[in-house]
């Protein structure tokens, strides 16, 4: 009886143990997702204020800026409709390039600039990070569709 | 010619291991020597055309064949020999070609090492390799083959990834690929084993020896990759928990589970299914991982291929090896049997519970790793899940196991009590515990995590200095003799753990001491960071084999002596227009300093990266030191005791 009454309290401690450790994993998980917007996302006003998120698309032709005596660059990201200013302090990556795919994650402020903390580039020339593909495929579609009822105003999609 | 020879070679392997395997599984159902014989003889086969394959790629890129379509995507005839040669697996289908000749060759090495197992169980472990054997094949000469031809030919290569251009290249992939190939011989020793039915402690020292090989290539060839990102990829980290890096790692929690699990199936008989299950996830995560890396879901350096009939043979391939695999032991777990009783505190309940925490801890960087591809193949939006969870989790999931890691090395088998283990234990918990909150303040920065980080590496140091003493104790020599006269099994074990605190402690101090500063500079301005001045000196320019580089030069003092003269470059690598950092450390016992250059940006000044990584070198020393203690453990004259094994034997 009485070993039998250890093995419960063994395995009923194995289980609280377990289950301690699956809400740590969930909510450490939880608060730690990055989600991921498209410019014309951001300008629209669905991406979240405060929290931390990933903007792709490609870095737009002749928006690299940079601060003197600081570490402090400009640009700008864009899916081909719309844009989204982007500050980051530091130093890019080697394929940081302009009219090339880039990944940005940090926070927007209230005046719509995105303070970058991370910022990604491809690791090689043929090579495009997914989110700035996602992100200049979704404008294209957005594209067909606005050029498609500019044609048949009436139809209905 | 060289090229079709290659591809011919492949396919004849292709049909040798046919041979392989319905040799060896009919042979093996109808106890006919004859048979088996003739399944091992078509593996020597298999591994001779499968690596006179591998031979003529390396051929072709040696001979710079640029007729070969593989070679004009992956070389160029500016690239230097030795990275010639290491472009053999430099992209997709040389990296297949690869694994499958590793896969033969842990295959001959089985036929050639293993004379001494039961020849109907032989013979049903060879025929499991050669299934997986056949897949790869397959997989390589219908999907990936590497010696399409390009006709025309290219003038010229399109060359080597230059972030691949580095020693690191030629020597981590093939080291980790014999780690996860390896998990295949313990996969077929749980397979032979569960269609024999029959599960003895013989079998699990077998399988010991394969698995703890495996593993210490799995351990280097981490180690390996980890030290090469650090100073590759320009900014100074060594673990990014990228999926890529996760698919690797998560074999090797899993197989450091079943090394474990394995030691208390030999010793005691116990754990047998959990020790066959292991055996069988640890190879499906090599797989998992091959599939993740190599079929273009995901992207990161180590990703070429995005072609989706590639992904799904894989996939198809995968299902069928583990779904298989688990319905046989579904099928077969109830004629193994169950093993030996154990009591509550004993080293077989240590040792379950750490293998519990493993496993959680794989499903947590599981988790991780394999959410945002099923969300994104879902069609339910884009995420990514960084660092901060993997750390988040990591950490609380781990300390308990590493304190129960102590807590084994001293536990009998079968049964102990918690009184006496405290009582031999209590002094080096309460030296641990007291340098633990004491040493972050003497070095200026106290932080929980530091404190905790500093108790496990300690806790670990302690147990193994007061186990290795009662050893020697008892031995009544003198300590030299003693130690040399310990079973290598246990030292190879003290090793390996010292080499875990030595790991931890490498983390907990660059964690938490490292200085990291990006600084825009220009010639004659220095920085004091961390008690060294950095002195930039300018940048010059420099041509190498097949870049354009400019050089810097920094010059480090301490105390107005001069450490180090560092000289990180910024090269321009011609044939992709590609820019690449080489950053230039100095590495330390103590600490690296580390300077990368960033850009130019303007009027001579540079943006710079200067990193002081204190202890950063223990991280990989501590790797190294566990896969010692693993060779040290199979060097065990135990495993060698082979006639008398033979006798056993049924």
């Amino acid at each position: 009886m009485k070993a039998r009454h250890k093995r419960a309290a063994f395995i009923i401690a194995g289980l609280i143990a377990l289950a301690i450790a699956a809400m740590l994993v969930l909510n450490a998980f939880r608060s730690n997702l990055v989600f991921f917007y498209t410019p014309t996302q951001v300008v629209k006003g669905e991406a979240p204020q405060n929290t931390s998120f990933r903007i792709g698309g490609l870095v737009e032709q002749g928006s690299l800026r940079r601060t003197k005596n600081s570490l402090d660059i400009h640009f700008a990201v864009t899916d081909t409709i719309n844009r989204v200013e982007v500050i980051y302090s530091g130093i890019l990556p080697d394929l940081f390039k302009e009219d090339k795919g880039v990944v940005a994650q940090g926070k927007l402020d209230n005046n719509g600039l995105f303070h970058a903390d991370q910022v990604l580039a491809k690791h090689d020339e043929n090579y495009m990070p997914p989110e700035a593909a996602e992100a200049l495929k979704q404008a294209a579609e957005i594209n067909q569709k606005t050029s498609k009822s500019l044609v048949m105003p009436e139809a209905k999609p | 010619m060289i090229p079709e020879l290659g591809q011919f070679s492949l396919i004849l392997a292709l049909l040798l291991v046919m041979l392989q395997v319905g040799f060896s599984f009919i042979g093996a159902t109808h106890n006919n020597q004859l048979w088996m014989s003739v399944g091992t003889s078509a593996t020597r086969g298999q591994f001779i055309f499968t690596g006179m394959a591998f031979v003529c790629l390396a051929y072709a890129f040696y001979a710079n064949d640029f007729s070969v379509l593989y070679v004009a995507s992956n070389s160029n005839s500016a690239l230097p020999l030795e990275y010639r040669l290491a472009a053999v697996w430099g992209g997709h289908e040389g990296s297949i070609l690869l694994w499958t000749t590793t896969l033969s060759l842990w295959t001959i090495a089985v036929t050639l090492f293993s004379r001494h197992l039961p020849a109907v169980f032989r013979a049903r472990l060879i025929g499991t390799m050669g299934l997986i054997s056949i897949g790869f094949l397959m997989f390589c000469l219908f999907t990936s083959n590497p010696f399409d031809r390009l006709i025309p030919a290219a003038l010229d290569g399109r060359d080597l990834n230059p972030l691949l251009q580095d020693p690191g290249m030629v020597f981590h992939p093939p080291v980790l690929y014999m780690g996860y190939v390896g998990f295949s011989v313990a996969f077929g020793f749980a397979i032979a084993a569960l269609l024999g039915g029959e599960l003895t402690q013989q079998w699990a020292r077998w399988t010991r020896t394969w698995t703890t090989a495996a593993w210490i290539f799995l351990t280097v060839g981490i180690a390996f990759g980890s030290e090469w990102a650090y100073y590759e990829l320009g900014w100074g980290g060594w673990w990014f928990w990228d999926a890529v890096e996760n698919a690797s790692f998560m074999p090797w929690l899993v197989g450091t589970a079943l090394i474990h699990s394995l030691a208390v199936t030999e010793k005691r008989g116990a754990f047998k299914l959990w020790t066959v299950l292991l055996a069988i996830v640890a190879f499906s995560l090599s797989l998992l991982g091959t599939f993740l890396v190599r079929s273009g879901v995901l992207t990161s350096v180590h990703a070429f291929a995005t072609d989706p009939e590639r992904g799904l043979f894989i996939l198809i391939f995968l299902g069928l090896v583990i779904g298989g695999a688990l319905i046989l032991f579904a099928l077969r777990a109830p004629q193994v049997g169950l093993g030996g009783r154990f009591g509550m505190v004993s080293r077989e309940s240590f040792l379950l519970s750490n293998n519990v925490i493993m496993i959680a801890a794989t499903g947590a960087v599981m988790l991780g790793t394999l959410y945002p591809l099923f969300l994104d193949a879902l069609g339910m939006g884009k995420i990514s899940v960084g660092p901060p969870y993997f750390d988040a989790v990591f950490v609380p999931v781990m300390t308990p196991a590493i304190f129960l890691m102590g807590l084994a090395i001293f536990s009998k088998w079968k049964n102990d009590d918690l009184p006496t283990l405290a009582k031999r234990l209590k002094w080096a918990f309460a030296v641990s515990a007291a340098t633990a909150l004491l040493l972050p303040l003497v070095l200026g920065k106290w932080t929980p995590l530091i404190s905790l980080g500093v108790l496990m590496a300690l806790w670990i140091f302690t147990t193994a200095f007061v186990s290795l003493r009662q050893r020697l104790q008892q031995r009544q020599q003198g300590w030299l003799p003693a130690l040399f006269g310990l079973p290598r099994a246990y030292l190879g074990m003290i090793v390996a753990h010292l080499g875990v605190a030595v790991f931890i402690t490498g983390v907990t101090m660059v964690k938490g001491y490292e200085v990291e500063q990006d600084l825009r500079m220009s010639p004659g301005e220095s920085a004091q960071i961390g008690g060294y001045v950095f002195r930039f000196e300018g940048v010059s320019d420099a041509v190498g084999p097949n870049y354009i580089a400019a050089k810097g030069l920094f010059k480090v003092t301490r105390n107005d002596k001069l450490v180090a003269m560092l000289v990180p470059e910024k090269r321009t690598y011609m044939v992709q227009n590609m820019p690449m950092t080489e950053a230039a450390i100095q590495t330390g016992f103590f600490r690296d300093l580390y300077v990368s250059l960033g850009e130019p940006i303007g009027d001579d000044a540079w943006a710079v990266r200067i990193y002081i990584k204190p202890f950063v070198q223990w991280i990989w020393g501590g790797c190294l030191l566990m896969a010692a203690g693993g060779l040290l453990a199979i060097l065990d004259p135990r495993y060698r005791r082979r006639k008398k094994d033979e006798q056993i034997a049924p």
